[in-house]
């Protein structure tokens, strides 16, 4: 056990296991692995209401053909589940086939009918098998029934690229997504986001994606031991700075961060925005940093064309125009699938090097 | 097979409901006063009617774009059902839904659904929650969809799920033979829908949905095996609807008239009149009593419907969401 140095990000835990703007994290906690973080939480919202079940591809690793046991043999998908079956048995790590409309639908079926599913849909690229089902079910329920019913649905899933998985299974199109009315999105970027958020999604009464990113899953962070939820839909500083606003989510607030550091040896102050939420999102926070920076770069892995980058860009045009000393820039992938080879599939993503360059263009340095 | 009486009065009163409710909401359709397209069932009475003669509140169902029945037969009000349809604020979605969305969730009605096939993973959710719940024996799901969401993926993605996990789900396949204009002998790959069944390992029925005793029977045997725990059954329930795919569709331009005659001629509401009356079960009497009753509730449904206030404008942005911190008024 550990306590962060009281530096950013600036929260502490209240007695509601709310996490609120303060001095630091005074509260006791650990330094683990994201992925021991989320499986942490699984645990406790599974503990906290007997309603919560989880339900996904390989989540307890097959069944012992003669007892019947299951066997988790993976731990899950990226370990997300280990060790879940054996505690909580398998009518709560629902191990599903491989039918990503069918139990995304019947989850939302679950869900209208007072059950709390969490969906674990392996890869982000899996959402477009079951899209109808998100968009047309999930999403749409509470709306077209004129508010008789909700949808407390939470589904999760890895993106982006980095680890050659090739273009099926490395996408990142957060923005098709938050384009839906009724859906939320978030995005966290460390230990102590995706404890905060997942705990905030399975517990918020409207169906949330968690989106996480394959670069972050074995990143290690500080994370409390007790559970907290952070708000849907706020951002954060991971660093404050003068010159230029360098807006991330997910794993780009790491390349944001990683650029930020370059800079600086360089002497240009940059100030970091982590998103957390694509929908809803946290337009104070664009807007506050942009109006006293005059400068922003918005990092998103996702491909360029109706982006959650070119969404900020829209809301910055729209409501710091008057603030801009240099045109809003956005570094993102290019509008091509993700590429296999390493050489290329680097390329792709953005790197620190990429938002430096383009932040010294921008500077004129 | 032996019926109570109360359980004969309610079979004939809710599929002559469901016939007049559907003529007289293509009267208000063409003049005008349904905001939409409506898709009529007409025909197909005898299905909802007689496999939600088995189930109560705590039962789910999902339906379709043609759920008028569907809703009906699981107790919806009519006043509430004809302004839904004619897009008022008393109706049972505020008038957001309209005719293809229905439902009322405090009778077990999961929504009338317009993506064909996706209400059918619905119905599979409710029993899934029964069975998490240890419920099965008083809440099974009843997806009812069809012939045309037999070539959907969802669909046999659900009827694989609800096989393997053993939930208490009566997949009703109303076979009425055309999908919009293209027959199920065209697009179904076979003339035997409830054989598909075999390939789940769950039991699969064909049944003539012209006969309402017949629905009767076999949906009771499919609900007792869900409420026993013994897993989920396939019914194909042939039949055929009157009307085209949609209130301003003639279907004489895709089917025979003979076919058409011929399937009138089988007509489920005059089949049960011919019937009960052959077994001294009711008197004309008591059959005019009922259509009388029902004659005034649609007189009624109509007047409260046309009477009714419409949404007012900031319903367009309620009901999205329970909380969100954005705005949702778009951008002007």
């Amino acid at each position: 056990m550990t306590t962060a140095e009281a530096t950013e990000p600036t929260s502490v835990l209240t007695d509601a296991g709310v996490l609120v703007p303060g001095p630091g994290y005074d509260v006791p906690g650990t330094v683990e692995r994201y992925r021991d973080s989320f499986n942490r939480t699984l645990r406790d919202e599974l503990n906290r209401d007997a309603d919560v079940f989880i339900m996904g591809e390989d989540i307890s690793g097959g069944f012992d053909r003669d007892t019947l046991e299951p066997l988790d043999a993976w731990g899950g998908p990226f370990a997300a589940t280990k060790g879940l079956v054996q505690d909580f048995g398998p009518d709560r790590i629902r191990d599903a086939p491989i039918s990503e409309a069918g139990f995304v639908g019947a989850a939302v079926g679950a869900a209208l009918t007072g059950l709390r599913p969490v969906v674990d849909l392996m890869y982000f690229d899996f959402v477009t098998v079951a899209y109808d089902q998100l968009l047309s079910n999930a999403a749409k329920s509470r709306y077209m029934f004129g508010g008789q019913t909700k949808v407390p649905l939470t589904l999760f899933a890895r993106s982006g690229g980095g680890t050659g998985h090739a273009a099926q299974h490395s996408e990142s199109f957060y923005s098709m997504l938050a384009h839906i009315p009724g859906l939320k999105v978030v995005v966290p970027s460390d230990p102590y986001t995706v404890r905060g958020l997942l705990a905030a999604a399975i517990r918020d009464d409207d169906p949330v994606f968690l989106v996480n990113d394959k670069k972050l899953i074995n990143e290690v962070g500080f994370a409390p031991d007790e559970s907290y939820e952070l708000p849907l839909g706020k951002g954060r500083y991971l660093k404050h700075g003068d010159d230029v606003t360098l807006i991330g989510m997910s794993y780009t607030s790491v390349v944001c961060k990683q650029a930020a550091e370059a800079l600086a040896e360089e002497g240009i102050d940059a100030e970091v925005v982590d998103m957390l939420s694509l929908s809803p999102f946290d337009e104070e926070i664009i807007v506050e940093s942009v109006k006293k920076t005059n400068r922003v770069v918005i990092v998103d892995e996702d491909t360029p064309r109706a982006s959650m980058a070119s969404e900020f860009a829209a809301i910055i045009a729209d409501k710091a125009f008057d603030y801009l000393d240099a045109p809003i820039k956005r570094v993102t992938g290019p509008h091509t699938p993700v590429p296999y080879n390493k050489g290329l599939e680097t390329a792709f993503m953005p790197q620190p090097d990429d938002v430096v360059t383009t932040v010294k263009t921008m500077l004129g340095v | 097979m032996r019926l109570t009486r109360e359980k004969l009065h309610w079979l004939y009163e809710t599929m002559y409901r469901i016939r007049r409710f559907e003529e007289t909401m293509l009267e208000q359709t063409f003049r005008g006063n349904a905001m939409g397209v409506t898709h009529p069932s007409d025909g197909q009475e005898a299905v909802p009617t007689g496999i939600c003669a088995h189930l109560t509140e705590k039962d789910w169902i999902g339906s379709t774009h043609r759920g008028h029945g569907h809703c009906i037969a699981k107790g919806l009000d009519t006043k509430a059902m004809m302004a839904e349809i004619m897009g008022r604020y008393t109706g049972q979605c505020k008038g957001k839904g309209g005719s293809m969305h229905i439902a009322d969730f405090s009778k077990g009605m999961l929504g009338a659904n317009a993506i064909v096939g996706a209400s059918v993973p619905l119905a599979v959710g409710a029993a899934l929650t029964a069975k998490y719940r240890g419920l099965e024996n008083e809440s099974v799901g009843v997806a009812f969809f069809g012939d045309g969401a037999t070539s959907q993926g969802v669909v046999h993605e659900s009827m694989n799920l609800a096989a393997i996990w053993k939930l208490p789900v009566i997949f009703a396949c109303e076979n009425n033979q055309y999908a919009e204009a293209t027959p199920a002998w065209y697009a179904v790959s076979t003339d035997d829908i409830a054989a598909r069944a075999d390939s789940y390992g769950i039991p699969g029925v064909q049944v003539d949905g012209m006969n309402v005793f017949a629905v009767y029977e076999v949906a009771e045997e499919a609900i007792r095996r869900a409420r026993a725990g013994e897993g989920p059954t396939l019914l194909e329930l042939k039949t055929y609807r009157y009307h085209g795919h949609f209130h301003a569709d003639d279907p004489k331009k895709y089917r025979k008239s003979d076919e058409e005659e011929e399937y009138q001629e089988r007509d489920c509401i005059q089949h049960f009149e011919r019937l009960v009356s052959q077994q001294n079960a009711m008197t004309e009497a008591e059959l005019e009593a009922i259509r009388d009753s029902i004659e005034v509730e649609m007189q009624e449904a109509v007047d409260f419907a046309l009477n009714s206030p419409m949404p007012p404008i900031e319903e367009l942005y309620s009901d999205v969401y329970v909380n969100y911190s954005n705005p949702l008024v778009g951008l002007r």
